[in-house]
């Protein structure tokens, strides 16, 4: 299983826009679909979201694994709303088209379904991009980035930090994990739910003192190194704005602007098609 | 300038001082002055220091900040706010001096450990630093890379004329570069300061558990006393004049290696070929041995070269592409992770992957524990294992209290409790002085004669030759040599293909005009490890009746 969730090297468009770019651009993204819950703007996003994946040049199997994991809290989420309001999606499209009589108020109403669809729509627009914009974004460059857009350097560089040591925790996990089951320990499903969980802990353990240690090296390498001296810091890996950027910024824009006059150009967040 | 002492004596805290970490990230009490330049720097913050001593850390994978090659080396300079131009040109500079001019692009994690050094002193010498300190830097590298490294910093410290202070306690691999003067430390103390020459005509080394460079001590079995005229820092300088006679006399041949009992092989390769999932090459192609019952063997090889992978094969915690591994004869390669650790134990080389319990009687039972074995047998077996490894003693201890070098011991055992046929050790030795190495040795060499075939993984040369008969040598994922660990070590093919180092022992050997160095060799190590464990005078004296 290669490392989730980190950095992946690759040549595309996307990963040549600076990390400002990405990160500006993935939070009007995120704002777009967060503000709608027009079906057609989140329709046309999700596509869109399509085609971005597809140029990025990563492979839906080498996000594979937090994507299922996602879609399985995606779920939960869905059949949490239908059980706390069943008629919220009645409520807000003012009818009630009744396809399943059950019984309480659990009657199952189009305008649930399609509310439903809706927010789980906006998870399929928001978490690709999600996902692409953290593992098509060097760290380091990632810091960078946020400290452009104001962030303080020290808190951009612990983010960063963070997300450099995702795969090495990861090793030192899998590294750990043989070494205990080499002792006998059973992480299979073969084993007790209880048992189980007191088995990973013996793996825990283990990999939170490593951690420590890991952060107590690097934490006086970086002392050892100046890290903190000044109020400002420059980036080695800093690149200036180019003409791609701002063609990526204006589309992003016009998405955005777009999308909230599409959205409120009726008065209201949602797009009715039962009236 | 070389600082020299074993674990524990403090010259890592005397580095710390230097380079500030002592008083601004560990705190306690200093007293006493600093100066450095002329000017009082006791209480100096760190930055400040960081203008003044760069130091190179030991672990090269811990110590980069940076992900790029280029941007770690930069990584100071951005912390003092350099512009982006200045940065770029100072970066390409120093990698020049380096030989890393042409990595600057490349993910500092693809990197050989040797590059690695590389990379982590140009990160120190981009601040144009009046002192460059290295705390071992020969601790995870290959013995070819470390005679590279040492190299290396012998050049910057010619071409930058920068002061250059060395903690290490492998004496003989860094007096390979030229060193002014030597610092023994022990509890705390400087025990002497002295030129190398000088150094070597003493026996402070041995008092203080520092391993001489073993032509040194070669010359003193002999019973040549070390002069300061023979310039012993250096073997290629060495004037042995006056030892050549004494040397020939000294050497009779050794009886040959006893040849490992070829009995009913306990674990075979057969045609193992291994491909990790990320990876488009072969990291093993077709390994084939086989290891007797009783034995005790080193597999040795370049950083990289797929011992460790090996390794997890017979562990299964990797399954090969193709090939069979059997045990006693039947065929195992199917077999889990659980079904195989019942009898093949491993030790790996970091004892904080494997220890996961607060007190030592606790891990060393919790593979008992988890098999369902009565807390009565476990106590019984958990007890007797303790005392075999030296740590009954300590069994109501937490683990946090122990040392690296009792960690281990703790890991050991609570491998051996399970009662293991085949053990394998990784790097059992790393990281340890010479008390502690041949402590853990010697425990290991018990084992062994208790009936425990052993494996070890290892880039340790003197652990190959003085401890393992027998050698397997890997380089890129193939073996190249399945020897008498003289033969290895004696054998500049496979010395260059694998990485290794020729022993000094043998150039000694060729030097002082022996017709059969090899055996020069043997009849050292032989001799040597016999002196470790009973004492000179009872080796002197077993010899003087063997030879009447």
């Amino acid at each position: 299983m290669a490392e989730m969730l980190s950095y992946i090297e690759r040549k595309s468009p996307i990963h040549n826009l600076t990390g400002a770019t990405k990160l500006l651009c993935f939070v009007m993204w995120s704002t777009a679909a967060m503000l709608t819950y027009d079906t057609r703007v989140l329709v046309f996003m999700f596509l869109a979201s399509l085609v971005i994946f597809q140029i990025s040049k990563v492979k839906i199997r080498e996000v594979s694994f937090v994507l299922i994991l996602i879609l399985f809290f995606l779920l939960l989420n869905n059949i949490a709303i239908y059980l706390f309001a069943p008629q919220q999606g009645a409520e807000i499209y003012g009818t009630q088209t009744a396809i399943l009589t059950l019984p309480g108020n659990y009657d199952l109403t189009l305008e649930q379904l399609f509310y439903q669809l809706n927010i789980t729509l906006k998870y399929f627009v928001v978490i690709p991009t999600a996902l692409l914009f953290i593992i098509t974004t060097n760290p380091s460059e990632f810091a960078s980035s946020l400290n452009r857009i104001g962030v303080s350097y020290r808190i951009s560089y612990a983010v960063a930090i963070a997300l450099r040591y995702i795969p090495d925790v990861q090793r030192d996990y899998k590294t750990i994990a043989v070494a205990q089951q080499a002792r006998g320990i059973d992480l299979s499903k073969k084993e007790k739910l209880a048992t189980r969980i007191k088995n990973a802990a013996s793996i825990f353990t283990p990999l939170i003192f490593l951690s420590m240690e890991r952060i107590d090296v690097i934490s006086n390498v970086m002392d050892l190194r100046g890290f903190g001296k000044n109020k400002k810091r420059t980036w080695y890996g800093y690149r200036p704005f180019q003409a791609r950027d701002f063609v990526a910024l204006g589309l992003l824009l016009i998405l955005l602007v777009v999308s909230l006059v599409i959205t409120f150009n009726d008065g209201n967040r949602f797009y009715n098609p039962f009236v | 300038m070389l600082i020299c002492g074993p674990s524990g004596s403090g010259k890592s805290t005397l580095g710390h001082i230097i380079n500030g970490l002592i008083p601004n990230s560990y705190k306690g009490e200093v007293t006493g002055t600093l100066r450095i330049k002329g000017e009082e720097v006791t209480n100096q913050n760190i930055f400040d220091r960081s203008q003044l001593v760069g130091t190179v850390l030991q672990d090269p994978d811990g110590q980069f900040v940076g992900i790029t090659v280029g941007e770690d080396i930069a990584f100071a300079l951005e912390n003092n706010c350099a512009s982006q131009e200045k940065m770029v040109g100072r970066v390409k500079e120093v990698s020049k001096m380096v030989d890393m001019a042409n990595h600057l692009t490349a993910s500092v994690h693809q990197l050989s450990g040797g590059q690695k050094q590389r990379v982590a002193l140009a990160g120190v010498m981009v601040d144009d630093v009046d002192i460059l300190l290295f705390d071992e830097p020969l601790a995870n590298l290959d013995p070819a890379t470390g005679k590279h490294a040492i190299h290396l910093i012998d050049r910057i410290q010619r071409e930058t004329n920068t002061t250059i202070i060395i903690i290490e306690h492998r004496l003989e691999d860094v007096l390979a570069s030229h060193v002014d003067r030597i610092i023994v430390v022990n509890k705390g103390k400087v025990v002497i300061e002295a030129t190398p020459a000088e150094l070597l005509t003493t026996t402070v080394l041995e008092e203080n558990n520092i391993r001489e460079p073993l032509y040194v001590k070669a010359l003193k079995y002999a019973g040549c006393s070390i002069t300061e005229e023979m310039q012993p820092e250096h073997l290629d300088n060495l004037v042995l004049e006056k030892c050549r006679e004494r040397i020939k006399n000294w050497f009779k041949e050794s009886p040959p290696p006893i040849p490992p009992k070829m009995e009913t092989p306990v674990l075979e390769l057969k045609n193992i070929d291994f491909t990790y999932a990320s990876a488009d090459t072969k990291t093993l192609k077709q390994i084939s041995f086989s290891i007797s019952k009783g034995e005790m063997v080193s597999i040795v090889g370049k950083n990289g070269a797929g011992k460790s992978t090996l390794s997890k094969l017979i562990c299964a915690f990797e399954k090969p592409d193709s090939g069979t591994i059997l045990m006693d004869g039947k065929d195992i390669t199917k077999e889990t992770i659980k079904e195989r650790a019942k009898r093949i134990g491993m030790v790996m080389q970091n004892p904080n992957h494997m220890i996961s319990k607060h007190m030592i009687f606790d891990e060393v039972a919790f593979g008992l524990r988890i098999e369902g074995i009565a807390e009565e047998e476990v106590r019984e077996r958990v007890e007797k294992t303790l005392r075999i490894c030296g740590l009954y003693p300590f069994r109501n201890w937490p683990i946090t209290a122990l040392s690296f070098g009792q960690k281990k011991r703790v890991t050991i055992a609570s491998i051996l409790v399970m009662e293991p046929e085949v053990l394998i050790l990784d790097e059992p030795t790393a990281g340890q002085d010479f008390r502690h190495y041949t402590e853990i040795m010697e425990f290991i060499v018990e084992l062994n004669q208790l009936g425990v075939t052993i494996i070890m993984i290892t880039h340790d040369m003197h652990l190959m030759q003085e401890y393992t008969p027998r050698a397997i040598v890997i380089a890129n994922g193939e073996k190249i040599a399945d020897d008498t660990a003289v033969n290895v070590i004696t054998d500049l093919e496979v010395i260059s293909k694998a990485n290794l180092k020729e022993t000094s022992l043998f150039e000694l050997a060729v030097k002082a005009g022996l017709e059969k160095p090899k055996e020069f060799v043997q009849r050292f190590i032989d001799y040597d490890r016999e002196v470790r464990e009973h004492g000179r005078n009872a080796v002197v004296h077993r010899t003087e009746i063997s030879d009447s």
